[in-house]
């Protein structure tokens, strides 16, 4: 396919410096990439376990009680300006001279009114384990790793829902699992599913712990012993077929794993959640997971060839690889949106894509938003949709301008200012209602600059300005950071989160306006003093609707129960989301957050059918953890 | 099932604002500085600013319309063009096109014209303040009750003095009629409609499309009657439902987040149309508006009209009327551009709202002092006719009943005006309903009372909702075999059920209407209420007697249209030929003394009886001819009880 090696290592580098400016920080460009390329060749024999994101102890690089990685959050330093610390992404490191102005401006928030977390976790504050005796002895006998360390209970015990998070900064803590289990492989599960159901303990499977719809919440009510089977050991890549662009992976693995132990070999999945950090291959299988580079290489349903799941009844797998089947519904439809209720995913054959020579970012300002949405409605309708388009409605437009780090040049800053003044004295655009739209493409570089010019021409049709591409990166680059945002709210009075549907396309503006004003009205009457954050983007485009995404933020001061405030106006968000055509989920899950509306979603019958499988794979609700139904 | 563990709340502490009167500033400044003031209105939130020949293009290129072009040239085998062609005529007979100019034309003649017929024009002026907020917020509905052709100039007007962005009006098609003065009108908002247009789709889809168009845009606040036509009787109509359907359906499919609707209740202390329509009610048939007769009309410039008072009442969310009440999501499976006919959930919803905005309206009308003293003047003329007597009364006697009245009305809630000072009525020795002057037949002499007793009763008539639920309880206890609260309660829930078609009572509230009615007459002492029973109260004797007889007319009503249709009803009756047949029947039992109220000569009391026989399945319509239901036993069953309960009333 290429010429000669260094032509190949050219671009070896390259696609290289394409990932990490995606997903990592590369401060020194050129060193990062040398060390990861002698990496990669040294893995290219046994594909290894080293540089693995996560140790069973996750405390030991991640919080306990709040987003991502412990050496990377937001703070205001002693000057009060915002940074970032640490060194693993873009940002970090960086001053953000806007944030506080805009955290006091959009949530009357005071740098002097500050809220901090428990630092500690107490150990005597977590219920003492429910063991199962005989359980544990059998366990032991298998070799698998265990434990019943408080910490590494409570670390499973939650996902990263805004009650969830509030409780543990807060030292509560309810029903945790009673203990945790480290399988190594597939074989490993079968053991621990069959004792389970030999001593009737309760499994529930933990991949990323990245859930937001109480998901991995034990249920208060269960009173088996419960075991939280955490996957995160369960991390290789088994093999690589490149004759049929498939690769065989152990479900525990990593998103950011995944995709780098892949790019080593000149592939990539192209599946790109917002949790990818974080999020396990199994947890997108069980949830229905989405990727922002959807429109090139699908879902998380389009991207699976084959799944292998531990169930009480034993092994569900099909018998070949075939890339489409007539054999009756299609059983991964019944595992994947599980939500751990049915067994454990062990290990997934996926489509792999050799990775796109170029990449390129861009933006688009539109004077508002009802332009934004037809001309994304026009890129879907001439099925031209780049890897990723995302419109951001103006609140977000504004928050993602006070993200921006400070600039280093009198210059950039001039050009900065000149660039403004061109969009909103010159085109007339009203800086309170202009929106952006961020781009990615992705391919070769010819068809990347031809695809390009066509979306900024559909785009100019709509009163489009293209905006460059440092706006689009740094767009993408929020999806990142912007759960490290939520805990630097959560030091000060602020709580907030964000939730997703998807819609028909004649709906998306309806709902837009009708949820983010129902947000609004329902703080209000609720209660909430000050006025909150409403606002929404534009994430994924479909041929006949579009996935949307609510933000939703208030400072809760004076208010006596913040989360239960916060829980009804997400409630009442959600029924005006139904109302208005939305679907209950686009790709979050169901969980037990959303569980009661799941028959008004898919009739009675349908709960019936979900039930009937539920009962027939696990009679005695060993995979107890009571999401869905 | 019937227990007063409900609390009511207490009507008589319902709050409401002072009044202002506009014309004040106007009789002392001038007219011509005032039409040609800066006008400059807040305006919806979310406008798009358009002008009239935009929204055209918009309704004429909207999906909903462009859906049942389709069909209709499907269906007719007409050219789409053809259909669209049509279309657009039909938008170009119904559209507004407000222009500021006219408006302001009509500023400075209306300022002169309502200073010479009215005393003053009252204004609630927080109710503005109110509908300002509303309009920045949501789209807009006025919902004014409707009296008089002044209506809906007389609402312009108030707008265009608070600068409160002017609303564009549905009128009824015959203004059109009126050459020049049509045009006048369109130019200052209104939109006219066709009054039927049944099976039309076409018609109704431009005219659906262009409401919803106006109103999503927030545009204007559109402004309709609830009641369709104008109250002859000065009796809330009961409401019609299709403009409320059109204006509530973009809230229902999400294409806005709420609708504010305001009912406005414009009380008029003499309405300028007073004297035709109670010669339209007996049958002399209502003038074809056109514009010389607009002309003819002008000798009313030389009476005195009073007062107006126009109250701007609270703005009512239909987010918060539809809460729990419409799921929305019936709306996910079909495309929302495509015309479907209401669900059902949705029609009770619409219906259950139009009857509340009405009673809203109900609320907050005033009541002057002639509407207690026609009523008792009213009660006592009956008496008088009954006894064979012509007495009239006493001045005193009624100064002194009017004040009993009146407290009465203040318990009840009434929104009473009562002047601090007494009135000085020059009215030597006795009162009582004018006399008929020179007469030449028998007929004639009745048909000439009739219009004065009428015309009085459309006075009493402004205050009968105020004791609407009392009166039928007290006629329910009258009427009942026993004091059983059961019995009671059976009688009332029969008057209540007989009678809606003729008073605005909700559908389906019947124990709420009957708990209401409790709550009243034991509260002003009237009424005791034991486990078992209701018993009436010494005291209450005489509140019982006055509430029964309010009815009384009414009931007569209702059982001379049964008699008729029972003994002189031929095979062949037309729905066009039963007025006049009933007329004549009723003339002749009145002038044989065998009927008591002159009253029931009122064609509306007559084809509201019909209507609600219709409905109670007593009668049956079949091909345009009135028949009673012979296979139905429960419908004869039910004509002798109305009969019957009649007479024991």
């Amino acid at each position: 396919m290429l010429g000669n090696t260094s032509d190949r290592q050219r671009i070896a580098q390259q696609r290289l410096r394409i990932i990490a400016g995606h997903l990592q920080g590369p401060v020194d460009g050129d060193s990062a990439i040398l060390a990861a390329e002698c990496k990669a060749q040294g893995s290219k024999t046994d594909v290894c376990r080293e540089g693995k994101t996560v140790p069973r102890r996750r405390q030991e690089i991640m919080k306990w009680n709040g987003w991502g990685y412990s050496d990377s959050k937001f703070l205001f330093n002693k000057k009060g300006q915002a940074e970032f610390t640490g060194k693993r992404y873009r940002l970090s490191g960086m001053i953000i001279p806007g944030l506080k102005d805009w955290m006091e401006g959009t949530f009357g928030a005071n740098l002097q009114h500050k809220t901090p977390a428990t630092p500690l976790l107490t150990s005597s504050a977590v219920q003492p384990a429910t063991l199962n005796k005989a359980f544990l002895e059998e366990l032991k006998s298998t070799g698998i790793p265990f434990s019943h360390d408080a910490e590494d209970r409570v670390f499973r015990a939650h996902g990263h829902c805004l009650h969830e998070i509030f409780a543990l900064r807060e030292g509560k803590f309810g029903r945790v699992p009673d203990m945790v289990v480290w399988p190594n492989c597939h074989n490993d599960v079968v053991k621990i599913v069959e004792l389970a159901c030999k001593h009737n303990v309760c499994v529930i499977p933990y991949g990323g712990g990245t859930s937001v719809s109480s998901a991995l919440e034990c249920p208060p009510e269960e009173t088996r012993s419960i075991v939280s089977l955490d996957t995160s050991q369960m991390n290789r890549i088994l093999w690589i077929d490149e004759k049929n662009l498939t690769a065989h992976v152990e479900a525990g693995i990593v998103g950011q794993d995944l995709e780098r132990l892949l790019n080593e070999s000149g592939y990539c999945t192209g599946h790109e959640p917002d949790s990818m950090e974080f999020s396990s291959l199994g947890g997108w299988v069980a949830t229905r997971a989405s990727g922002m580079k959807k429109n090139i290489y699908g879902n998380i349903e389009d991207l699976v060839i084959h799944i292998r799941m531990v169930t009480p009844r034993g092994v569900i797998e099909k018998s070949c690889q075939g890339p489409r089947m007539s054999t009756g519904p299609d059983i991964h439809h019944f595992i994947m949106g599980s939500e751990g209720t049915l067994g454990v995913v062990t290990e997934v054959t996926m489509k792999i894509r050799p990775m796109p020579e170029y990449q390129k970012y861009g933006s688009v300002v539109f004077p508002n938003f009802e332009q934004g949405v037809a001309c994304l409605r026009e890129v879907a309708k001439q099925r031209c949709a780049p890897a990723s388009i995302r419109l951001m409605d103006n609140e977000q437009f504004k928050f993602g301008h006070a993200l921006k780090p400070q600039v280093s040049s009198i210059f950039t800053s001039f050009l900065d200012g000149l660039k403004t003044f061109y969009i909103t004295k010159f085109k007339g655009f009203d800086p309170n209602r202009l929106c952006v739209a961020t781009l990615l493409f992705e391919g070769d570089r010819e068809k990347v600059l031809q695809h390009e010019k066509q979306v900024y021409d559909i785009a100019a049709k709509f009163g489009g300005l293209a905006a460059g591409e440092d706006n689009g990166q740094r767009g993408y680059m929020l999806t990142f950071v912007i759960a490290y945002l939520r805990d630097l709210g959560m030091d000060y009075y602020v709580i907030g989160e964000s939730f997703e549907t998807s819609v028909p396309w004649d709906r998306v503006l309806d709902i837009c306006r009708n949820v983010k004003a129902r947000i609004i009205q329902e703080c209000k009457d609720k209660g909430v003093q000050f006025p909150p954050l409403s606002t929404c983007r534009v994430t994924q485009t479909y041929d006949t609707g579009a996935c949307v995404y609510f933000y939703f933020a208030f400072n809760y001061r004076g208010l006596s129960d913040p989360v239960h405030v916060y829980e009804q106006v997400e409630h009442a968000a959600r029924e005006e989301i139904l109302a208005n055509g939305g679907s209950l989920s686009h790709h979050h899950g169901v969980g037990k957050l959303r569980k009661e509306w799941m028959r008004d979603t898919v009739s009675n019958v349908g709960v019936g059918m979900l039930k009937s499988v539920k009962d027939y794979v696990d009679p005695d609700n060993i995979f107890g953890n009571r999401n869905l139904l | 099932m019937m227990f007063l563990s409900l609390q009511h709340r207490d009507p008589m502490l319902k709050k409401r604002d002072d009044f202002e009167d506009m014309l004040e500033e106007r009789r002392n400044s001038s007219d011509l500085r005032y039409a040609l003031r800066c006008y400059t209105p807040v305006l919806y939130k979310g406008l798009a600013p358009c002008k009239a020949s935009m929204l055209k293009s918009m309704v004429l290129q909207s999906d909903q319309l462009h859906h049942v072009i389709g069909q209709v040239s499907r269906e007719t085998g007409r050219a789409a063009d053809d259909v669209q062609e049509e279309a657009s005529a039909i938008l170009e007979e119904m559209a507004h096109c407000l222009q500021l100019s006219t408006v302001r034309f009509f500023a400075f003649t209306l300022s002169k014209v309502f200073k010479t017929l009215f005393r003053s024009i009252c204004v609630n002026e927080e109710g503005i303040q109110r509908l300002q907020q509303a309009i920045q917020e949501h789209p807009v509905v006025l919902l004014p009750s409707h009296r008089s052709y002044m209506d809906f100039l007389l609402m312009s007007y108030i707008l265009y003095t608070y600068d409160i962005a002017l609303p564009v009006i549905a009128a009824g098609m015959d203004f059109m009629g009126m050459k020049f003065v049509g045009e006048m009108l369109r130019m200052s908002g209104a939109f006219f409609i066709r009054r039927s247009f049944g099976g039309d789709k076409l018609y109704w889809s431009v005219f659906s499309e262009y409401v919803k168009t106006m109103l999503k845009n927030g545009f204007a606040p559109v402004e309709f009657f609830l009641e369709g036509t104008r109250s002859r009787t000065s009796k809330s109509l009961t409401p019609k439902l299709g403009l409320l359907n059109i204006v509530m359906d973009p809230y229902l499919k999400g294409e806005v987040y709420d609708i504010n609707v305001v009912p406005v209740s414009i009380s008029y202390e003499r309405i300028l149309e007073e004297a035709l329509y109670a010669r339209e009610m007996l049958g002399v048939p209502k003038p074809k508006e056109s514009t010389s007769g607009l002309f003819k009309a002008r000798k009313v410039l030389s009476e005195d009209y009073g007062s107006i008072h126009v109250y701007f009442g609270q703005p009512v969310s239909v987010r918060s009327l539809a809460q729990g009440r419409v799921n929305r999501c019936q709306f996910n499976l079909v495309p929302r551009h495509i015309p479907r006919r209401p669900s059902e959930e949705i029609q009770s919803f619409v219906n259950d709202s139009a009857y509340r905005l009405v009673r809203a309206q109900e609320e907050n009308m005033v009541l002057k002092p002639w509407v207690l003293l026609a009523s008792l003047l009213l009660q006592n003329h009956h008496q008088d006719q009954t006894a064979g007597q012509k007495r009239g009364m006493v001045l005193e006697e009624l100064t002194a009943q009017a004040v009993w009245l009146r407290d009465m009305f203040r318990e009840y809630g009434a929104f009473l005006h009562w002047p601090v000072v007494l009135l000085d009525i020059c009215v030597g020795g006795q009162v009582k309903p004018g006399e008929p002057h020179s007469t030449v037949t028998p007929e004639e002499e009745l048909l000439s009372q009739a219009v004065i007793v009428l015309s009085c009763a459309s006075y009493r008539n402004q205050g009968l909702h105020v004791f609407l639920r009392p009166a039928l309880l007290a006629s329910a206890i009258n009427a009942a075999s026993s004091n059983l609260k059961q019995e009671v309660f059976n009688s009332f829930s029969f008057l209540r059920n007989m009678f809606s078609n003729e008073f605005i009572l909700c559908p389906g509230a019947t124990v709420q209407d009957f708990e209401e009615a409790c709550y009243l007459l034991v509260k002003t002492g009237a009424l005791q209420v034991t486990q078992q029973e209701l018993l009436v109260t010494e005291r209450g004797q005489r509140t019982v007697a006055f509430l029964t007889s309010m009815l009384d007319p009414f009931l007569q009503g209702y059982q001379v249209v049964c008699r008729f249709l029972c003994e002189e009803a031929t095979e062949n009756l037309t729905e066009k030929q039963f007025v006049p047949a009933v007329r004549k029947f009723i003339i002749k039992h009145l002038l044989a003394g065998r009927l008591r109220y002159t009253e029931v000569l009122s064609s509306d009391l007559q084809k509201n009886s019909l209507a609600a026989l219709l409905r109670l399945g007593a009668v049956q319509k079949i091909k345009g001819r009135i028949k009673l239901s012979k296979v139905t036993y429960s419908s004869v069953f039910l004509l002798r009880t109305c009969v019957n309960l009649t007479y024991n009333c």
